[in-house]
């Protein structure tokens, strides 16, 4: 009995010690977190696709707290909880245009023309290694899915042979733009509607023969927008983005290419629609 | 004079195909054009700086574009006549390049911008490397690099052997065996200039055993210059630089190295014979040899074009195709490159043309690696190609560059043996160009 006694006064005694020097050290080294790092980490998407330019949401949670980084970075949320997350650190959202990615080429399968078989790697960056790919325009998008791969939010689909943007599921993270070997994608600001989907700087007749699709360097739709809203750079027109003309160009315009389109290219915007009946 | 080891380096395969095409036919002078596109840098460094403007007139052998830099080179004009434009000239690797046209005038007039040295012996080593600078003088085997820079070794590079390329491994080619046949002289002794550049007396010159008419031949006039000939067996790649330096001499370069690292310097025999006519002639290199061949080309050959020839045009000359070919070459068929463009012009490293039919260029479907092990088997770098092809269509090129991706020579003896057909050299050019870029930034 007295044994047993021993041994339960000994244990709490021990107990107390060891607990009152947990304690002690707690206070002694205590880390600071900031709880709002983990509610605005919870408040991310957690992607971590890094179009913020951070290492992953909660990097960027933690330089929204520390460095103030500004919560519209992030291309994934939507304003909404952009804007929550702006409440919870008291500051005011910055209010720039969400951008989107689109590839600039309207060259599909049926467009554009091809001068040699390609029998290799299916990927556009091994396919440019070998004499420039099998497109007859050597600033033309190959179609190999390089861009789509690379998207982790498979916003991008090869329709007949082109890469598109759904510009519903993109989120604007510039994946996409590091990908295209043939520098074809940019991040276009959402609310412009118009776009050119060429990038060649070939001369008119030239582009003519590789692609149906290619801006000729008519300036038709330069005539039809109002100055400034398109701009012409020798045989390449390109839509002024800080000025950008509205929709209804596209049916005054009378582009003789149609290379002149909304988000998606003409080539290919009713190709979907074909499929699916 | 000391003798060559003769080792067998690991790996490689034996191809000996289609040489007889052309082997037999001897070099063609190829008639003046009325233009020739000139593409600026024919060489791996700096870009050269453009000397003359469109309209200028220039006569055959002056420089229009002089060195941008120590690792560099000059072109030369091909022909005398009137700079028609300076444009974007399609390149071989499917990239527009710097370029002019330059239009003949029918007269050919030589510049003479060079003086010959007809005793070369009484010139310093240094006059004689500032020569090779000043022709423009590139690796003629394939790889386009400055002569000039291989021949002044940093000090603490002691060389102490040089080494003449007349390998010729690629299968199809034949224009340095007829180099060896019809100009041997003028190789010899361009071997002699170079030795005495870099001051050494031992000069091997090795050649496949499949040319015994070359062998014979150098072999009775090559003690002369002071220079031993090997013959060494068929084996794709001898001609690789590493691989013809262990053979001949048991030297390995080590990995990432050069082989001045092995106190070597190796040069082709196209380079040597161009160096000879620098400096003796006074005559810049605007012309190489070319062999252009495959079945279906009418008349397969052995050509002198100039530089700036647009492929149509060297086609045209050897009386154009019996029926079209599936695919067209720069090079050889293991490491050329596959054109789409006749309007490519041939440049200083263009070694051969070569059009291949239908037959012989059969898609194949390529398969996952099943780790046979023969590409292992055959690589010459003793690299472990299945596992790099892995690496890089992963798109880890982070475990691809511990493997040792940077050491392979692309010589495409691992996609030749493997039976799930893989692109692997394919994979390996993707792989290196992403790692390079990456080390860049």
């Amino acid at each position: 009995m007295e044994t047993a006694i021993v041994a339960i006064v000994f244990v709490a005694v021990v107990g107390i010690v060891l607990g009152a020097v947990i304690g002690l050290a707690a206070k002694i080294f205590k880390v600071y977190k900031d709880p709002r790092v983990e509610k605005i980490t919870e408040m991310l998407p957690g992607a971590n696709c890094g179009g913020c330019g951070y290492a992953g949401c909660s990097d960027f949670a933690k330089a929204i707290v520390e460095k103030n980084e500004d919560p519209s970075k992030c291309p994934v949320c939507n304003s909404d909880s952009a804007s929550a997350i702006a409440e919870i650190m008291g500051i005011s959202l910055n209010s720039e245009a969400k951008k989107i990615a689109v590839v600039l080429c309207g060259g599909s399968n049926s467009k554009a023309k091809k001068d040699a078989a390609y029998n290799g790697i299916k990927d556009c960056k091994s396919a440019v290694l070998v004499a420039g790919g099998d497109k007859a325009c050597s600033y033309g998008c190959l179609g190999l899915g390089t861009c789509a791969k690379a998207c982790p939010f498979n916003a991008i689909e090869i329709r007949d042979g082109l890469a598109v943007v759904h510009p519903e599921l993109c989120v604007g993270c510039g994946k996409c733009v590091d990908a295209c070997p043939r520098k074809l994608i940019k991040l276009i600001s959402e609310s412009v509607e118009v776009n050119i989907f060429c990038s060649s700087p070939e001369k008119g007749a030239k582009k003519m023969k590789a692609c149906k699709a290619a801006c000729i360097g008519c300036r038709k739709c330069m005539k039809a927008a109002d100055n400034g809203q398109i701009e012409a750079k020798g045989f390449l027109l390109e839509v002024n983005y800080e000025n950008p003309p509205m929709p209804d160009i596209i049916e005054k315009a009378k582009c003789p290419t149609k290379c002149l389109g909304e988000k998606i290219p003409p080539s290919v915007s009713d190709t979907e629609n074909k499929e699916l009946a | 004079m000391s003798s060559s080891l003769k080792l067998k380096f690991h790996g490689g395969v034996p191809i000996h195909q289609g040489e007889e095409l052309s082997n037999d036919k001897s070099i063609n002078e190829a008639p003046l054009l009325d233009e020739y596109s000139v593409i600026l840098q024919q060489h791996i460094g700096a870009p050269p700086k453009p000397l003359v403007k469109k309209g200028d007139i220039v006569k055959k052998g002056q420089l229009i574009a002089e060195p941008g830099g120590f690792v560099s080179a000059g072109t030369h004009s091909p022909t005398s006549g009137k700079v028609k434009a300076v444009q974007k000239v399609p390149g071989p690797m499917g990239v527009d390049l710097d370029g002019m046209i330059i239009e003949s005038d029918g007269e050919d007039l030589e510049a003479n911008e060079l003086a010959p040295f007809e005793n070369w012996k009484n010139e310093s080593p240094e006059t004689l490397r500032e020569r090779v600078g000043e022709a423009g003088i590139v690796g003629m085997g394939g790889a386009s690099f400055p002569a000039k820079v291989k021949l002044s070794p940093p000090k603490e590079k002691k060389i102490d052997v040089l080494i003449l390329n007349g390998a010729e491994c690629e299968p199809y080619l034949t224009a340095d065996n007829r180099l060896m046949l019809e100009y041997g002289e003028k190789i010899l002794e361009g071997a002699a200039i170079i030795a005495r550049i870099l001051g050494l007396d031992t000069v091997y010159l090795g050649i496949e055993n499949n040319k015994p008419e070359a062998v014979s031949k150098l072999e009775k006039t090559a003690p002369d210059f002071g220079i031993k000939v090997e013959a060494l067996p068929v084996k794709y790649p001898q001609g690789a630089e590493k691989q013809l330096i262990y053979a001949l001499t048991g030297r390995k370069v080590p990995a990432g190295g050069l082989p001045m690292d092995v106190a070597c310097v190796v040069q082709n025999v196209g380079t040597c014979m161009a160096v000879c006519e620098a400096v003796k002639e006074g005559k810049p290199l605007y012309e190489r040899v070319t062999t252009l061949t495959g079945e279906p080309v009418s008349e397969p050959g052995n050509w002198k074009f100039r530089i700036g020839t647009p492929l149509f045009k060297a086609l045209e000359l050897a009386g154009g195709v019996k029926y079209p070919p599936a695919k067209l070459i720069v090079g050889g068929p293991m490491m050329g490159f596959a054109q789409k463009n006749l309007d490519v012009p041939i440049m200083k490293n263009s070694s051969g043309i070569l059009l291949l039919s239908e037959k012989d260029v059969s898609q194949y479907i390529s398969d996952p690696c099943i780790r046979c092990g023969r590409c292992v088997d055959v690589c010459p770098m003793n690299l472990l190609p299945g596992t790099l092809s892995v690496a890089a269509e992963s798109e880890k090129f982070d475990i691809a560059e511990e493997n040792f991706i940077m050491d392979c020579i692309e010589c495409g003896s691992c996609a030749y043996v493997c039976p799930g057909y893989r692109p692997l050299v394919q994979h390996f050019k993707r792989a290196k160009a992403e790692i390079a870029a990456s080390r860049k930034k």
